[in-house]
């Protein structure tokens, strides 16, 4: 099944890239206004899902070749692994801690534990949101 | 010092590289590395006996939910120093032994991964101080002893093995968590060094003996005593070096572990002393009975490891009394029965576990375990047979063995015992020492039957697979140290004794420490003594029913199979699995439609009744804010789109309304200024619209249903019920308040956790363990989904079952 959707496609190749860029901000920024882990996670999936899309799955596939069950094991793993990194410092499971940093370039700024695990929650969700995607569709 | 805690984490390390290592060497036998592991504990271990012997303890805490008490705290005395010296020493033993008798073609890097799996959550139970992560521990024990015993899986008696010592342990587990929990309801601590600090404060509790059988229970079906001993039999079926370390040395002397533990804290009440003794005297028993009518070898030793363990429960109640007295003449009297206990554990773990590996050399070598096709091997396997004896005449109570002084210490507390006139052990009493005595007499038998049977008589090539041979001599080391171990330990018995058994002692009776419990260990107690005449009469008794046993052993006729506990167990399996299977037929009807109606009725009774129940349904719209023309406009549209979903000619314009309900409930996240809600619930709206798609896309032309009118009207009163309850739910939460509000302790977001973003704040940092569960769920759902659509059953695979 072949369908001309040049308009589509066009549009997707930009728009992508302005997905991938706000999944990346949302993520950041989290901490201190709205995004965070969870919903960089979703939109980077969505942009997946967008390409899978408009493009057939094995040119994405062949494009990222990454296999995202690996991902999500991978995420759950640095979130409870977060967990278990605490208690190296003496202080409960699951303790996150922040501090300031003078960075160049970015100036003051805020560096946190919660990322660490933040990033792993991201992982979780792309890689779920995109294998349970994958399944169902390869499932002809 | 952290040291202490990272000693329980390192093999869960190895654990976790083993395979990996094992993929890329593929050349080198992985077990070489596997044993470096127990062998750097060991070694660490052994350096605290000298400060252990002085009295004092080794204590570490690591954090772990400080909140409720539950703190990974890491505590060595003498009592958990014994067993993580064994689970160590006997471990690196096990695995150098495994390494020759493991061909390289099973899978390697599975075994040393559930070996040191295992070897982890044993060290974790005997040095944990906190009951929950006991338990924790405990469990762990359970599982990987699980996966070893299932090892060779392809075997339907395996599996079954694995799967009766995982249910009747696990079992016990859950009975014991519960008297944990019953002690820290008590107490009000979860840490034992503190319930053993109150022991005595709340004997009066009503709790008290619940919790105590509870406990019992947990250790009971660990450690195999009667009735639950049929689950260590089955689980021979494991690699004999899994049988010599886990089902010898190691977990099933976590039951008696926690007996000893808990000694302080139920001992010297009536209740305790019966059951621990009474269940360990009748499991010596009927060990040792049933031990004399196996003709597989590795059976026979299974129920003598059953019979042993009974023993050394006994010794352990029989010491427990010595607490009912303070420190006294009499209670010195008393504690050398634990003292006997605790050599006799020591001992056991060394001759038992040359003899499982004995065993194993003989069954790897001429390929078969029946004694009924053995014999005559002493000639072809001298060295083999060496180690044999010597395992067999300790645990026999000869002399010159390690088992015939902690057998004499056996003969002397049950002598005392008999003597005593408290606990009403004038009556039943008496009974003790004659079940007792005669358990011995089998115990002599059947060692005699291990070394005769095996090694004397005729050689009966033809009934063998292969011809006999002594094995590698790799095979032999760990055997050979064993013994050595068996012989020097009756020598020298006092070594240990100082030095290892008496700071163990020392943590049973806390409150007798420090005063001097008068126990030294030797070898010969004069003519005059009645220990040696009870071993005289096991010897020449055991020898002459030995020689003359098939006149009598038609006596084991006399109890039907269809009456033993191994039968019952298969009927509450079998009776439970087959209703459960008729029950699960009767609902799992295939249909969509049905299972739907199943979630609604639970909810609407579930939910509906509560409200109705606790009259929660009051609300107050007083105190709300007026209602815009943005939201009634975004709810005027809602409801178009919910009514129209009705009339939809197609699947696909049904989808598409449907997420019109999804993205205005995502404006009004907006308008209500939440603007994270608002972000996740348009993304998740378009993913799911998505997947919706993909998955209507499989299914086939939306067509007019017939559905009968009567049916029809149930699921009208269903989904106007199921609207009601919704309804009024949404209305009733404003109102109703169960607990003190905590989202002030969330406004210092910014002081506490740095982040200005409160939401994220309390995803990531207050509440950071339900984010983790959550998403651990997530991934486990994947997986699910991933395993239903990608990997259906092979029709080939499905004889593969019932192998």
């Amino acid at each position: 099944m072949k369908i001309n959707n040049v308009i589509l496609r066009t549009v997707a190749k930009i728009v992508v890239f302005i997905i991938l860029t706000l999944a990346t901000y949302l993520f950041l920024a989290g901490h201190n206004s709205p995004g965070g882990g969870f919903i960089g996670g979703l939109v980077l999936a969505s942009a997946l899902v967008l390409l899978f899309i408009v493009y057939d799955i094995e040119t994405v596939q062949k494009a990222i070749p990454v296999d995202f069950k690996k991902v999500a094991a991978f995420g759950a793993f640095l979130s409870v692994g977060t967990g278990f990194g605490a208690l190296i410092f003496d202080v409960p499971f699951l303790s996150q801690s922040f501090a300031y940093f003078n960075l160049p370039f970015f100036g003051e700024t805020e560096l946190t534990t919660v990322t660490i695990f933040e990033a792993g929650v991201a992982l979780v969700v792309v890689g779920i949101v995109v294998t349970i995607i994958l399944s169902i569709s390869e499932d002809v | 010092m952290l040291t202490l805690n990272i000693a329980i984490i390192i093999p869960f390390i190895a654990a976790a590289l083993i395979p990996l290592v094992y993929k890329k060497i593929p050349k080198i036998h992985i077990g070489w590395f596997a044993i470096i592991v127990p062998l750097v504990l060991f070694v660490y271990l052994a350096q605290y006996i000298p400060s252990i012997a002085n009295g004092q303890v080794i204590e570490n805490t690591v954090h772990w939910i400080p909140a409720y008490g539950i703190n990974f705290t890491a505590y060595l005395d003498g009592l958990s120093l014994i067993l993580a010296l064994l689970i160590t020493g006997v471990g690196s033993l096990v695995i150098l032994y495994s390494i020759f008798y493991l061909s390289s073609k099973e899978s390697l890097g599975h075994f040393y991964m559930y070996l040191t799996l295992f070897m982890g959550a044993m060290l974790g139970v005997v040095l944990s101080d906190n009951m929950m992560v006991l338990y924790v521990f405990w469990e762990l024990t359970s599982i990987s002893s699980f996966l070893l015993i299932a090892f060779w899986y392809q075997r339907k008696r395996s599996r079954d093995g694995a799967r009766k010592s995982l249910l009747i342990t696990i079992f016990g587990g859950f009975a014991m968590l519960v008297g944990f929990i019953m002690i820290y309801a008590m107490t009000g601590t979860w840490s034992v060094r503190e319930v053993v600090a109150l022991a005595g404060g709340f004997t009066d509790h009503e709790l008290f003996i619940p919790a105590m059988i509870l406990t019992l229970l947990g250790a009971f079906t660990k450690s195999a005593q009667f009735p639950f001993h049929i689950w260590l039999p089955d689980a021979m079926e494991a690699p004999t070096p899994v049988s010599a370390y886990l089902h010898s040395a190691t977990m099933v002397k976590a039951g008696i572990y926690l007996v000893a533990r808990f000694t302080p804290i139920f001992g010297g009440e009536m209740s305790w002393f019966w059951l621990v003794t009474g269940v360990g005297v009748f499991t010596l028993f009927w060990g040792s009975f049933n031990a004399v009518r196996q003709t597989d070898l590795k059976a026979l030793l299974a129920y003598s490891t059953i019979s042993q363990l009974g023993m050394i429960m006994s010794m352990f109640g029989m010491g427990s009394a010595a607490l009912h007295f303070g420190y006294s003449a009499e209670s010195s009297f008393y504690a050398q029965a634990t003292f006997a206990a605790l050599f006799h554990l020591v001992n056991h773990s060394t001759f038992k576990g040359a003899l499982f590996m004995v065993v194993g050399i003989v069954d790897h070598e001429v390929g078969t375990r029946d004694i009924r096709r053995l014999g005559g091997l002493i000639t072809l396997m001298p060295i083999t047979f060496t180690f044999a004896a010597i395992g067999s005449f300790s645990m026999a109570g000869l002399p010159p063995f390690n088992g015939f002084l902690s057998k004499e210490m056996f003969f002397t507390a049950i002598l005392r015992i008999s003597e005593a006139g408290f606990f009403s052990l004038e009556t039943w009493g008496v009974l003790i020492p004659i079940i007792a005595w005669s358990a011995n007499v089998f115990t002599f038998i059947y060692c005699m039957i291990i070394v005769f049977q095996t090694f004397l008589g005729p050689y009966q090539e033809e009934k063998l697979e292969h011809p006999a041979n002594e094995p590698p001599i790799g095979m032999l080391v760990a055997p050979g140290i064993l013994s050595l171990l068996v012989v020097g330990i009756f020598f020298f018995p006092n070594v240990l004794g100082d030095y290892i058994l008496r700071p163990a002692m020392a943590s049973i009776f806390p409150t007798l420490a420090g005063e001097d419990l008068g126990v030294s260990i030797s070898a010969w107690h004069g003519w005059d003594s009645p220990e040696l005449w009870m071993t005289v009469g096991v010897v020449v008794i055991g020898a002459l029913l030995y020689i003359y046993r098939k006149y009598w052993t038609v006596v084991y006729r006399l109890f039907p199979e269809k009456w033993s506990f191994n039968e019952l167990y298969s009927f509450i399996l079998d009776w439970m699995e087959e209703r459960s299977t008729a029950i699960t037929n009767n609902y799992m009807t295939g249909y969509l439609r049905d299972y739907l109606v199943y979630i609604y009725l639970f909810f609407i009774v579930a939910i509906g009744g509560t409200i109705l129940y606790t009259g929660a349904y009051s609300f107050d719209i007083s105190g709300n804010a007026p209602i815009t023309v943005f939201e009634a406009t975004i709810a005027i549209v809602m409801m178009i789109a919910a009514i129209s979903i009705l009339f939809a000619k197609s699947r696909l314009t049904a989808i598409l309304i449907n997420s019109i309900l999804g993205f205005g409930v995502a404006a009004f996240f907006v308008l209500f200024r939440a603007p994270d809600l608002a972000l996740t619930q348009l993304i998740v709206e378009t993913v799911t619209t998505v997947l919706f798609l993909v998955a209507y896309y499989f299914l086939p032309e939306w067509q007019k249903e017939d559905v009968p009118r009567k049916s029809r009207n149930v699921n009208l009163l269903i989904a106007v019920l199921v609207g009601v309850v919704f309804t009024v739910v949404a209305l009733a939460v404003q109102n109703g308040k169960l607990f003190a509000t905590i989202s002030s302790y969330f406004e210092n977001s910014y002081e506490l956790a740095g982040g200005k973003n409160i939401v994220n704040a309390i995803l990531g940092d207050f509440r950071a363990f339900d984010t983790m569960l959550e998403v651990v769920v997530l991934l486990i759902a994947g997986i699910g989904v991933y395993t239903f659509i990608k990997l259906k059953a092979k029709k080939e695979d499905e004889n593969y079952e019932d192998q």
